[in-house]
C-alpha cells in the first residue's frame, strides 16, 4: 500500500508540470493585458509599455516560463501583478473558506443522501423511491443561485433567521461561521444530496439483487443489517466515487454560492484573477486544484480497499 | 470610466440634473433626525463599493475604486469646491503676478500616519511622481523650469511659460489627484506600484486586514487636522465622525440588495436601477443621487483606417447617431439619464452644446447618407467592438450598430470580453488583420471636463488616446486654452474646442447618466460630491 502511494505521488509530478506548462501557455496567448487594468482606461501605450516592462511581462516567452518554473521550484508562487500581493498570501487567505464550507456541505450531503437513496432502493417502486427521485430531479435542475435567492429569501429576508450573506471565521466567532454557513450549505448540498442519494439508490439497487442478499435475509438477518452492513458496504465504491469528485468539483467550482453569498473563497479569487489576467493567480490556482484532485482521487482510491477487500495494490 | 471599474462593477445608473439638483439639495441636508444619537466609541460603517479594492497605487492606476482609496488615506495640497474653484487644502497658495511661479504653503499640523510631519519636500517628490503619470500633470512639468521645497514647509513651482490652468489640474478630483505621500514612497518608479501605504489623510489603511478584492479597513486618523471651513465638495475640513470604515466587494448586486435592507451593510455606492424598487419599498434605506455629474457614455473611432480616415464619413457616422434611444437602452428609466452634446460635461463650467443638435436629437439617418455618398463610401466594413461583460458597456454597441446600418454603413458588430476589447484597441493593425474601426467606453464627467484632462480631446497622433487622430488645430486650440489666464477666455477658447471635437468628429458623445446610491436611514451627513468620501458622515444609533 505505502509503495502504491509513493507511486501515485511520483506519478502526480509530470502530471503537474504538464498542466503547469499548458496553463502558462495558454493564457500568454489568451488576448489581454494585466498592465491595462493595472493603469486604467486613460493610459496611453508608452505608459503601458512601461509597466508591462517593470512586470516582467515585455521579456520573451520562454524566459518568463523559465522565471516562473525557477519560482515553483522555491516554493514561490510569485506577486499578483494587480494587487502585488504574494499568491500565498491571497490563497492562504481565501482557501479557509471554500474548504470550510465544501466540508460542511459534503457531511452534510452525505448525512441526507446516503440514507435517502439505501430507503429508495429499499422502497423500490413505491411513493418513497418515487419522491426521493422527483426531488434529486429538481435538485439537478434548479440552478444553484435560484436556491440560493429563494433560501436568502425565506430564511434571512421574510423569516429573518440567518444572515444575507458573509463569512464568519470559526476561530473568531463559532456561532457566527455556523449561522452563515448554514444557507451556502444547504444551497450546495441540495445538488450533491440529490446526485449521491441518486448513485446510492443504483447501486444499492445493484447489490439488493445479488445472491449474498438474498441468502442474509433466508438467514433471518435483520433487514436493517441487510441494508447497511451487507448491501450498503458492498456498494459503497461507486457511492465513495462520486462523494471524492464531487468534493473536488466543490473546492473547484463553487464561484456562483460564493457571489451569492458572498464568501470570500478561492472561486471568487480564480475568477476575478482571469478577468483581470492576474497571470501568477490564475497559474497557482489551476496548479492547487489540479492538486486537490490528483489528492481525492488517492484517497478515494485509497478508502476502496476499506470497503471491498478484494481491491489490493 | 476606468478598466477595473469596468471589470468589477455591476450597473451604474444615472438621472436628469433637475433630479440631481434636488437629490444633492436632499443629500446635503440629510440632517440628523431630532433626538438620534450619534456615534459612539467602536462605531463602524460597512460600505459596497462599485467594484472591490486591489491596486493600491492611486498613481499608478487611473481605476476609481483606488482614486476613492486614496481620498480616504492620502491627502491633497488643494481640492475643488462644488463651482470646480481650487481651494486651499493641504496648503494655501500664492501665484506671481507673471503666472510662472506658484507658491504652495503648507499648514501647521500636518503628519504622516507613522507620526512624521509633512514636509515640502515629501509634497514635491509626490507631485513629480504624479507629474511621470498623469496627462494633465505631464502638460505641465513640460514647461516646469524647478519645482523645490524652499523650505520644510514651502513648495516653490516655477513655470518657464505661463500656464493658466495649473491650480485647476493641480486641483482635480479625477482620474489621478496629485495625493501627497512621504518622499521615501514618492521615490519608487512612477511605473511600478507602491509598497508603503503612509498616507497623511484622515484615516489610516489596516494593511493586515487587506484581502483584495474583497474587504478593506481604514481606522480613524487621530492625529489628522481638519481645516476649519465648512465642507465643500472635495474641499474643507475633512472631520471623521466614525472610528472605521470598512469596504467590502459584492460581486452580486441582489445580495448587496438583500445586505442592505437586512442592515447587515451600511451603504451601496451603485444601485442597479431595476433592483431601486426593491430598496424603494424599505422603509429602513434612502435611495438617491449624490453626484451630480455622473458618467459620460461615448464612441470612438479609429482615424488610422478607412473608413473614419475620412472626416466626411466620421460625420456621417455622427449624424447616424441619437443619443435617446443609447441611453434608453443603457438605463431605462429617463429619470436617471440626460441627453448631453457637451464634450466637457454638463453641468461643468465649460459645458456647450455647439455642433450635437442631431445627436442630442433624432439622428438625421437622410443626412448621414448623402454624406456618405458624397464621400464615395464603398460599403467597407465597420469592425464595431462590442464588450459582453461589463454592465455598463454592452447597450451602446448594439444601439450605435443598427443606427450606423440605418444610414447606409456595413456594420461588423464582433463579441468579445472587455480584456480583449482592451488588448484589441491598442492595436494600429487594420480591421480586416485584427484592428478595429470603432469602441464605446463612459467617463465620469470630471475625467473629461476640460480639453487639458479629456483623454480624447488630444490631436497628437501616436501618442493620443486609441484612435490616434493627427489633428494639430486642436494641439493649437489646447496651446491657446493653457495660455489663458481667466476663466472667461478658457471658456470661449472651450466652446471653439467643442466645435472642432465635433466637427471632425474626434469623439461622439452618447449622453450622461448618474450613479444612484443607497443608504440606510441611521447613515447621516453624507456629503455630496462625485467621489464617495467618508468625512463628515456619521452613524446614528
Amino acid at each position: 500500500m505505502l509503495g502504491y502511494i509513493i507511486r501515485r505521488i511520483l506519478a502526480v509530478i509530470p502530471v503537474m508540470a504538464i498542466v503547469a506548462i499548458f496553463v502558462f501557455l495558454l493564457l500568454r496567448l489568451t488576448p489581454g493585458d494585466p498592465a491595462a487594468i493595472i493603469a486604467g482606461d486613460s493610459a496611453t501605450p508608452a505608459q503601458l509599455d512601461r509597466i508591462r516592462e517593470s512586470l516582467g511581462l515585455s521579456e520573451p516567452l520562454h524566459v518568463q516560463l523559465v522565471t516562473w518554473i525557477g519560482q515553483l521550484f522555491r516554493g514561490d508562487l510569485g506577486t499578483s501583478i494587480i494587487s502585488n500581493q504574494p499568491v500565498t498570501r491571497l490563497i492562504g487567505q481565501r482557501i479557509w473558506p471554500t474548504l470550510q464550507i465544501g466540508t460542511l456541505t459534503i457531511i452534510l450531503s452525505v448525512l441526507i443522501a446516503v440514507p435517502l437513496g439505501v430507503l429508495a432502493a429499499w422502497r423500490h417502486r413505491t411513493w418513497v423511491d418515487y419522491a426521493v427521485m422527483t426531488f434529486s430531479v429538481l435538485g439537478f435542475s434548479i440552478p444553484v443561485f435560484v436556491i440560493g435567492y429563494i433560501f436568502i429569501k425565506i430564511f434571512a429576508i421574510d423569516l429573518r433567521w440567518l444572515p444575507v450573506q458573509g463569512y464568519s471565521a470559526p476561530s473568531e466567532n463559532l456561532q457566527a461561521f455556523f449561522l452563515r454557513a448554514i444557507l451556502p450549505c444547504l444551497t450546495l448540498a441540495t445538488i450533491y444530496v440529490a446526485l449521491i442519494a441518486r448513485m446510492t439508490r443504483a447501486s444499492m439497487l445493484e447489490v439488493l439483487g445479488e445472491d449474498y442478499v438474498r441468502t442474509a435475509r433466508a438467514k433471518g438477518v435483520k433487514e436493517r443489517i441487510v441494508l447497511f452492513r451487507h448491501a450498503l458496504r458492498n456498494a459503497a465504491v461507486p457511492i465513495m466515487t462520486i462523494i471524492g469528485t464531487g468534493f473536488a468539483l466543490l473546492i473547484s467550482g463553487v464561484v456562483v454560492t460564493e457571489s451569492v453569498f458572498n464568501i470570500p473563497g478561492i472561486g471568487r479569487l480564480t475568477v476575478d484573477a482571469i478577468l483581470a489576467r492576474d497571470y501568477p493567480v490564475i497559474q497557482a490556482m489551476i496548479l492547487l486544484t489540479s492538486a486537490i484532485y490528483v489528492f481525492v482521487n488517492l484517497l478515494i482510491d485509497i478508502s476502496y480497499t476499506f470497503f471491498d477487500p478484494r481491491i489490493r495494490y | 470610466m476606468t478598466l477595473m471599474s469596468h471589470d468589477f462593477s455591476t450597473s451604474i445608473l444615472a438621472r436628469g440634473r433637475s433630479i440631481a439638483a434636488a437629490a444633492m439639495l436632499a443629500a446635503s441636508t440629510a440632517i440628523i433626525p431630532a433626538g438620534a444619537a450619534l456615534a459612539q466609541d467602536g462605531e463602524t460603517i460597512t460600505a459596497v463599493m462599485h467594484s472591490g479594492l486591489r491596486v493600491l497605487d492611486p498613481i499608478i492606476t487611473t481605476a476609481h475604486i483606488t482614486r476613492n482609496h486614496g481620498y480616504m488615506i492620502y491627502d491633497v495640497l488643494v481640492a475643488q469646491d462644488k463651482d470646480f474653484t481650487p481651494q486651499p487644502q493641504m496648503a494655501e497658495f500664492a501665484v506671481s503676478d507673471d503666472g510662472l511661479t506658484y507658491t504652495f504653503t503648507l499648514r501647521d499640523g500636518l503628519k504622516f500616519h507613522d507620526g512624521e510631519p509633512v514636509t515640502a519636500a515629501d509634497a514635491v517628490a509626490s507631485l513629480k511622481r504624479w507629474g511621470e503619470r498623469d496627462s494633465g500633470g505631464q502638460l505641465i512639468f513640460d514647461i516646469t523650469a524647478s519645482l523645490e521645497a524652499t523650505d520644510d514647509k514651502t513648495v516653490t513651482w516655477t513655470l518657464s511659460e505661463p500656464f493658466g490652468p495649473l491650480l485647476d489640474i493641480v486641483s482635480k478630483q479625477s482620474a489621478v489627484p496629485p495625493f501627497i505621500m512621504p518622499a521615501r514612497v514618492a521615490e519608487t518608479s512612477a511605473d511600478e506600484a507602491i509598497t508603503d501605504y503612509t498616507g497623511s489623510g484622515p484615516f489610516v489603511f489596516v494593511e493586515e486586514e487587506f484581502e483584495p478584492g474583497v474587504s478593506v479597513t481604514y481606522a480613524k486618523f487621530e492625529d489628522y487636522v481638519p481645516r476649519e471651513e465648512p465642507v465643500d465638495w472635495m474641499a474643507g475640513g475633512k472631520v471623521v465622525n466614525v472610528d472605521t470604515v470598512k469596504w467590502v466587494a459584492m460581486p452580486d448586486a441582489q445580495t448587496a440588495i438583500n445586505a442592505l435592507v437586512s442592515g447587515e451593510i451600511d451603504y451601496l455606492e451603485q444601485t442597479p436601477i431595476d433592483l431601486l424598487p426593491i430598496l424603494e419599498a424599505s422603509p429602513d434605506v434612502v435611495v438617491e443621487v449624490r453626484d451630480p455629474l455622473g458618467y459620460q457614455t461615448m464612441g470612438r473611432m479609429n482615424f488610422k483606417h478607412p473608413p473614419f480616415d475620412d472626416v466626411k464619413i466620421r460625420q456621417a457616422a455622427l449624424m447616424a447617431m441619437s443619443q435617446e434611444p443609447v441611453l434608453a437602452t443603457l438605463i431605462g428609466n429617463p429619470e436617471y439619464y440626460q441627453m448631453c452634446g457637451a464634450v466637457f460635461g454638463c453641468g461643468t463650467p465649460l459645458e456647450s452644446a455647439t455642433g450635437t443638435e442631431s445627436l442630442t436629437g433624432a439622428g438625421d439617418a437622410a443626412a448621414a447618407k448623402a454624406l456618405l455618398e458624397e464621400a464615395g463610401y464603398d460599403g467597407t466594413p465597420i469592425v464595431l467592438m462590442q464588450p459582453t461583460d461589463v454592465v455598463t458597456l454592452t447597450a451602446q454597441p448594439v444601439v450605435a450598430a443598427q443606427q450606423l446600418r440605418e444610414a447606409g454603413f456595413n456594420v461588423d458588430m464582433q463579441a468579445m470580453d472587455w480584456q480583449t476589447l482592451v488588448t484589441r484597441r491598442a492595436s494600429q493593425s487594420a480591421p480586416s488583420e485584427g484592428g478595429w474601426n470603432i469602441f464605446f467606453t463612459n467617463w465620469m464627467v470630471p475625467e473629461i471636463s476640460s480639453p487639458l484632462i479629456n483623454p480624447m480631446v488630444n490631436g497628437r497622433g501616436d501618442d493620443a488616446w486609441f484612435g490616434w487622430p493627427e489633428d494639430p488645430a486642436l494641439e493649437e486650440l489646447r496651446a491657446e486654452f493653457i495660455a489663458a489666464t481667466s476663466a472667461e477666455a478658457q471658456k470661449e477658447i472651450a466652446e471653439r474646442i467643442q466645435a472642432h471635437v465635433i466637427d471632425v468628429v474626434n469623439y461622439v458623445p452618447l449622453g450622461q447618466y448618474l450613479p444612484v446610491q443607497s443608504r440606510r436611514t441611521n447613515i447621516v451627513n453624507m456629503i455630496p460630491a462625485p467621489v464617495p468620501v467618508f468625512w463628515e458622515v456619521d452613524k446614528t444609533e
